[in-house]
């Protein structure tokens, strides 16, 4: 649905975007993370035909972002930075004026209103003015905004930011639920919990570059290496871990309690389950031991810091 | 949530449709915008309140100290004076309430982009045309009808109040016209100062290139609508006409101007708050030494010639549009001459030499010899004059200044032939070096033309910034490669064939 190859912007002297290429297809979450200036925001304004790039090119769905500029406006709902209300309509009033510029029929424009205002807890203020609005009420009415033309593609720049948990988690399940009903999103966000939960992939852009991309599950296994599982017995396990190094790599180990390192848990953890029971160890727990995204993203950003001073060198 | 929008199924012109679709199409979009800023306009007290002054009591005043002014010259037998002060005050009525317009305008994109409202509004499907005349119209819309309406209500209560004044229609028409162009000279310039700012005080500080202007207007016309012979003449007055029309002109060049620079790239990535000169001159010093578009420098002498014809190829238009100008300048100082109280009656029975004698008092023509560096000056000042002026005046300067001298050649070519003279000594004293002189005068007021014109529509791909740098190297390089060694062999001819040939001919021809 978002196609995107070697995109690439330069304001001047200065590569704000460089060769970025993504896909995301139909029905899809992708969180594009990275640094404040790695050049996010510049490639969802190419991604929007706000911006023209330089070199490369995108289309969005299925238009060209080049040729068909409004045509890739009509289809995409975009959330910016700053939510950027008008402070002196009310909520109604300002859903009508978008709504209008979408050419939605008056009919659709006040159903997809309220509709959208009551997903999100907003119908209480529906004649409030904007001004009179919390931030967090800002934010989910900009949302709302960016749905209103029930588009196929969101490109949305901190979704939740300045939210409570509860509307936080509002606006995660409309995403989830948008993406089931094979909506495609782009989220760029400093929330690495939520982009763990929601993204079924991400993409980490440094200094205008994309420097990993692909599921949670395999930029851990490319950054963190192979996952950690984590064994804990009801006593003592005298000589099992020296049974086990042949099978899976030991981390760290105490008296009742053992962690490894496995490439292939599914086909490694039973053997060792059969070991274990053969020795007599009696396991109480076998879990793997959690990896986040912020482990991944701290690793990438390391790695690519150190690609960065060789290539100094 | 259920799907039921599909926005390009209403968004989209088939694409046959004709001129008449396009522009309902695209002025409905405009108005979508015009609609959502007047409303908030309207909204806002602090421009609520002196709209509603200016409308409704500000008038009342201006008719009262009409009143008073014109008894009290009156007094003094000088009844004009106050006459003439009561159109100069339906002027003022119309022009305080469109002042407004110039801080709306100034506000309408700078003061968006400040409040984070404007990127929303750019990820729509509206185009840049769109957002440009909807944006336009809103600032213009309530100060106008604000003008127009306090003109109203002066000028019933002038003609129906105690004054009685009857005013001449075309007046009043003109003074609305003026109003209404000096309005959209105002938003338009403004619109284009605030779509380049980052803050709206760099928008209010840069409006100073809007406002001196004005103001500087306002006065010459004030002093016309007091002092023009023809004011009370029932066509108007003539120099209003001309401003009006001057005025018009100007309107359509800042609205080309606003409409290519107003790009969703200009107003997000682009700003005029600083002014990195070293970065500019060093640009146009590249371009000075391309030899293509993209800045590729020249390796020798003969490659960068190259690039100099390629910058002669690249005014295009601007050539044909100057020469044509040149053409009309001269057949236009032809015409005058025809006319009898323009013709300067020359003896019809005198010899070549003393014709040629006599225009000499009319003329600068040069018929003896001249320095080279004189003539050299001469016609430097005059192109660079031309340049300097056409960079601040869309480039109709360089079009309007260098090709007056044409016109005065038109004309004296018409008395020449009148008087039934043999002209031979005058194609002899413009020709010998005009061969060269006049092709490279054509050509550097082309270059000028379009550096001050290309503002107004930048070449396809490039920004306003890049496409002037561009210009600028390109017209150092005709410059440098063609219009001063040109100039310098023309002045040399001039100052030291020309006079030979004339004299030869003057004496071949009986002188």
């Amino acid at each position: 649905m978002i196609e995107a190859y070697e995109l690439t912007k330069v304001f001047d002297d200065f590569r704000a975007v460089d060769c970025v290429s993504l896909n995301v297809p139909r029905g899809s979450v992708v969180a594009l993370l990275g640094p404040n200036g790695a050049g996010k925001t510049t490639t969802v304004r190419m991604l929007t035909s706000i911006l023209a790039p330089t070199s490369g090119w995108a289309k969005v769905a299925g238009y060209s972002v080049v040729d068909q500029p409004e045509h890739v406006r009509a289809s995409v709902g975009v959330l910016t930075e700053q939510h950027g209300l008008y402070e002196r309509m009310k909520a109604i009033e300002y859903l009508d004026f978008f709504g209008r510029v979408y050419r939605m029929s008056a009919a659709n424009r006040k159903r997809r209103s309220l509709e959208l205002m009551e997903r999100f807890g907003l119908t209480f203020a529906l004649d409030k003015r904007l001004g009179d609005y919390s931030k967090g009420m800002k934010q989910k009415l900009a949302l709302v905004r960016a749905m209103l033309h029930d588009p196929p593609v969101l490109l949305l720049d901190e979704p939740t930011s300045a939210m409570d948990p509860l509307s936080a988690k509002q606006v995660r399940d409309a995403i989830l639920e948008l993406q089931r009903g094979d909506r495609t999103f782009l989220i760029t966000t400093h929330n690495l919990t939520e982009a763990q939960q929601i993204a079924s992939k991400i993409a980490i852009i440094r200094s205008g570059r994309i420097v990993a991309d692909g599921t949670f599950e395999q930029l851990a296994r490319q950054f963190v290496g192979d996952p950690i599982m984590e064994l804990r017995a009801n006593r003592p396990m005298n000589g099992f871990v020296s049974e086990v190094t042949d099978l899976v790599t030991v981390v760290e180990s105490g008296e009742n309690w053992l962690r490894y390192r496995v490439a292939e848990p599914e086909q490694s953890n039973p053997v060792l389950l059969r070991r274990a029971a053969e020795l007599g160890v009696e396991v109480v727990t076998l879990a793997p031991v959690s990896r986040t995204l912020e482990d991944v993203y701290l690793q990438v950003v390391k790695e690519d810091e150190g690609y960065g001073n060789d290539d100094q060198r | 949530m259920t799907t039921s929008v599909n926005p390009l199924d209403t968004l989209n012109l088939p694409p046959d449709a004709g001129w008449h679709a396009r522009l309902h199409h695209t002025m409905g979009n405009a108005l979508i915008i015009t609609r959502r800023e007047v409303r908030d306009s309207f909204r806002d007290w602090r421009i609520i309140a002196p709209i509603v002054i200016l409308t409704f009591l500000f008038p009342f005043l201006a008719q009262f100290v009409a009143g008073r002014f014109a008894e009290f010259v009156a007094g003094y037998g000088a009844e004009v004076v106050g006459e003439r002060t009561i159109p100069f005050l339906l002027m003022i009525v119309g022009f305080f309430p469109i002042s407004i317009s110039l801080v709306i305008a100034l506000e309408t994109f700078v003061g968006e982009k400040e409040r984070r409202s404007l990127e929303p509004l750019l990820s729509t499907p509206l185009s840049n045309t769109e957002l440009y005349i909807g944006k336009t119209l809103a600032a213009m819309i309530p100060p106008l009808l604000s003008s127009l309406g306090g003109m109203a209500v002066y000028l019933i209560s002038l003609v129906a109040g105690e004054v009685a004044w009857r005013p001449q229609p075309a007046l009043v028409v003109q003074i609305v016209m003026l109003t209404i162009v000096q309005a959209l000279v105002m938003v338009t310039g403004a619109v284009v100062v605030s779509s380049q700012t980052t803050s709206t005080r760099a928008a209010n500080l840069l409006a100073s290139f809007i406002v001196i202007p004005m103001t500087l207007l306002i006065q010459v016309e004030s002093i016309v609508m007091f002092l023009a012979p023809d004011t009370d003449s029932p066509r108007g007055i003539t120099a209003l006409w001309a401003i009006i029309v001057g005025m018009v002109v100007a309107v359509i060049l800042l609205l080309r101007l606003g409409n290519s620079i107003f790009n969703r790239e200009e107003l997000l990535g682009r700003t005029i708050d600083q002014l990195n000169l070293r970065s500019v001159l060093r640009n146009i010093w590249r371009m000075t030494r391309a030899v293509d578009n993209r800045g590729t420098p020249a390796r020798n002498l003969r490659e960068w010639y190259g690039g100099v014809f390629g910058a002669v190829k690249a005014l295009g238009p601007a050539i044909w549009i100057t020469a044509g100008v040149f053409v009309v300048a001269f057949v236009a100082g032809w015409a005058i001459g025809q006319a009898p109280e323009w013709q300067l009656n020359l003896p019809k029975d005198a010899s070549m030499n003393q014709a040629a004698t006599m225009l000499g008092r009319y003329t600068s023509i040069p018929t003896s010899t001249g320095t080279l560096l004189f003539i050299v000056w001469q016609n430097g000042r005059i192109l660079l004059a031309a340049l300097v002026l056409a960079i601040f005046t869309f480039g109709i300067a360089a079009v309007i200044l260098t090709p007056t001298v044409y016109a005065v050649i038109g004309y004296l070519f018409s008395q020449v032939y009148i008087a039934g003279y043999n002209p031979t000594f005058l194609y002899a004293g413009l020709l010998t070096h005009g061969v060269i002189e006049i092709p490279v005068i054509v050509l550097a007021a082309a270059a000028s033309f379009r550096l001050g014109a290309i503002i107004t529509r930048p070449p396809k791909g490039m920004t306003v910034g890049q496409g002037w740098t561009l210009a600028v190297g390109q017209t150092v390089r005709i410059a440098l490669g063609i219009v001063i060694p040109g100039l310098l062999l023309a002045a040399f001819i001039e100052a030291f064939i020309t006079p030979r040939v004339v004299v030869a001919v003057l004496s071949g021809g009986g002188g």
